[in-house]
């Protein structure tokens, strides 16, 4: 019976539990989870502080999730050593895990720059984790003010969940515009002003050189005062583990098409991971949910004697703000083909007579062909991209998509 | 297992299996009282392109993307269906941006709508089956 230990659980472990589980259902799988709970959905934070959602709505998975495939989950540890050659993890508490293959799914955490006097703020939050989310909460109330640094996913969607509970909320960031890791200017200014219309001031350009007590001292010149910070500058992979052990690592744990790593019998998947963009070319971190389970399948799939491989990644996101929502994928290199409206923004960039990516902005509806188009390479002379452009559908796509992609089972 | 499967050279365009499913899904009993005055969002949409028209509702793919990308948990595969768990959905549109089929869409009340083949109302088989006057719409075991 092969042992299978994951480190991390988050949505990369769950895809490795029920890849694992499509080819094995003996082997004994152990998580060790640094987190003492049941795995939840990181990116509902917001939607918990908003109150869309609660932590049971929040779990990823269902309670039984880990009785149903036989999973043993050591909460509350943390690895501390890999030792490559004698198979085997050991842990914070001292205990070692011997695994026959070992899963490196262990996320990512916020990187915090050494801000000089960051020390002389009391009320300092990240917002990473159900208990971020959960000591934020406690210091919420109409009368306060509240500085986010940083304009990027994870802070403008604090941002949003926290809009109605503080009285003021101010974003700075050291990039010229919001979401600048996605979007291009004109992109993000127009979801710069659906949050600019909640009241969210933004100092942009620009970021706190200095802190003390509840002030802040920005580059600009300018001072900010607040009674509560929360830091959402960057997260970083988590790699030392691995690397320690001796795995190639880059920003992320560098990982072929299987999630394989350099050592042998041991994987890595989602935000730890780095792996080729398809659209690009380039191996990067991507660090985004639906390609964590992904990666995590995969792993478990290859680690349990299956075959599989991703070849198709990319990055993409769906976020939206106060009802605006904003898609992108891909790359954006190439010819671009836009469409502008009040409240509204689509961008095609297509390139060697692919798709190479998208930002829609406004208006979204069946925008999973484009994505398609883009994962699948579908080479834009073979269908009617004219009408395509304009109108994501299937009809454009040919017949013989339609007869087989309709009328058979896919 | 069964599911909706489309024969373009049969259908009309009328549009009928859009006010089916709308209705189906509407929880009302009254069809009028349903869809009078109201802009429907229907989990079955129909094509048209020339000549050419079809529908196209959830494939329930056997390796659906749209669950593998779900970032709450609240889409799943049971019996075969691809089913939204509403009270988990927060409407982030993830499964929308990955659907090659664009067949999942923003719903109301802040969760996505797709196609449960009518087993999760009170129609209880497909409407737009039902209702289609050309039969261009089956609903069908093909494996």
């Amino acid at each position: 019976m092969k042992k299978y230990v994951i480190i991390g659980n988050g949505a990369a472990a769950v895809g490795a539990i029920e890849g694992i589980r499509s080819v094995d259902k003996e082997g004994g799988i152990t998580v060790i989870s640094r987190e003492p709970c049941h795995v939840y959905a990181r990116p509902l934070i917001s939607y918990l502080l908003q109150g869309k959602t609660d932590k049971k709505r929040m779990l990823y998975r269902p309670e039984s999730f880990y009785e149903d495939n036989g999973v043993k989950v050591m909460y509350g540890r943390a690895a501390v050593k890999i030792d490559p050659e004698g198979k085997k993890v050991k842990l914070d508490s001292g205990e070692e895990v011997n695994y026959d293959k070992l899963l490196s799914a262990c996320g990512s955490d916020p990187f915090v720059p050494a801000f000089e006097g960051i020390e002389t703020v009391k009320n300092r939050f990240g917002f990473m984790t159900l208990s971020d989310a959960e000591a934020l909460e406690k210091e919420l109330s109409e009368d306060k003010s509240v500085l986010i640094m940083g304009a990027g996913l994870i802070g403008l969607k604090c941002a949003e969940g926290i809009a109605e509970r503080v009285g003021k909320i101010t974003v700075c960031d050291l990039a010229p515009r919001v979401l600048s890791s996605i979007l291009d200017a004109d992109c993000a200014s127009l979801m710069q002003e659906r949050l600019e219309k909640e009241g969210i001031e933004f100092l942009l350009d620009d970021t706190a050189v200095r802190f003390d007590g509840n002030k802040a001292y920005m580059k600009s010149g300018k001072e900010v005062s607040f009674d509560i910070l929360i830091t959402a500058v960057g997260v970083r992979a988590n790699i030392s583990l691995l690397k320690e052990a001796g795995a190639d690592c880059g920003r992320g744990i560098v990982t072929d098409e299987k999630m394989q790593t350099s050592l042998k019998d041991i994987y890595a998947a989602g935000d730890c991971a780095e792996s080729v963009d398809s659209t690009s070319g380039q191996r990067k971190v991507m660090a985004i949910m639906p390609l964590a389970y992904m990666q995590g399948r995969c792993a478990g799939v290859n680690m349990a004697g299956g075959e599989e491989i991703i070849d198709n990644a990319m990055p993409m996101n769906s976020i939206g703000f106060f009802g605006l929502h904003c898609m992108s994928a891909g790359t954006y290199e190439g010819e671009c083909y836009e469409e502008k409206g009040e409240g509204y923004i689509k961008r095609l960039y297509t390139k060697d007579n692919l798709l190479k990516g998208f930002i829609l902005i406004g208006k979204n509806a069946r925008a999973g062909i484009y994505t398609a188009m883009i994962r699948n390479k579908t080479p834009l002379d073979s269908v009617d991209f004219e009408t395509l452009k304009k109108t994501p559908s299937l009809a454009p796509m040919g017949k013989s998509y339609r007869t087989e992609k309709l009328g058979g089972v896919v | 297992m069964k599911r909706v499967y489309v024969n373009e050279k049969w259908c009309l365009g009328c549009r009928l299996c859009e006010y089916n499913c709308a209705y189906a899904n509407s929880g009302d009993t009254d069809m009028v009282r349903a869809l009078r005055g109201k802009k429907i969002n229907p989990n079955i949409v129909v094509e048209e392109y020339g000549d050419i028209n079809f529908a196209v509702s959830c494939r329930h793919c056997a390796d659906p993307i749209c669950v593998k990308s779900c970032i709450s948990g609240a889409l799943s595969k049971e019996d075969g269906m691809i089913k939204v768990d509403h009270d988990k959905c927060v409407g982030c549109l993830t499964c929308v941006l990955v659907c090659p089929y664009g067949c999942i869409k923003e719903g109301e009340h802040g969760a996505v709508s797709k196609c449960e083949l009518c087993l999760e109302n009170s129609c209880g088989e497909p409407a737009c089956v039902k209702g289609c006057p050309n039969r261009a719409i089956v609903f069908e075991d093909r494996g």
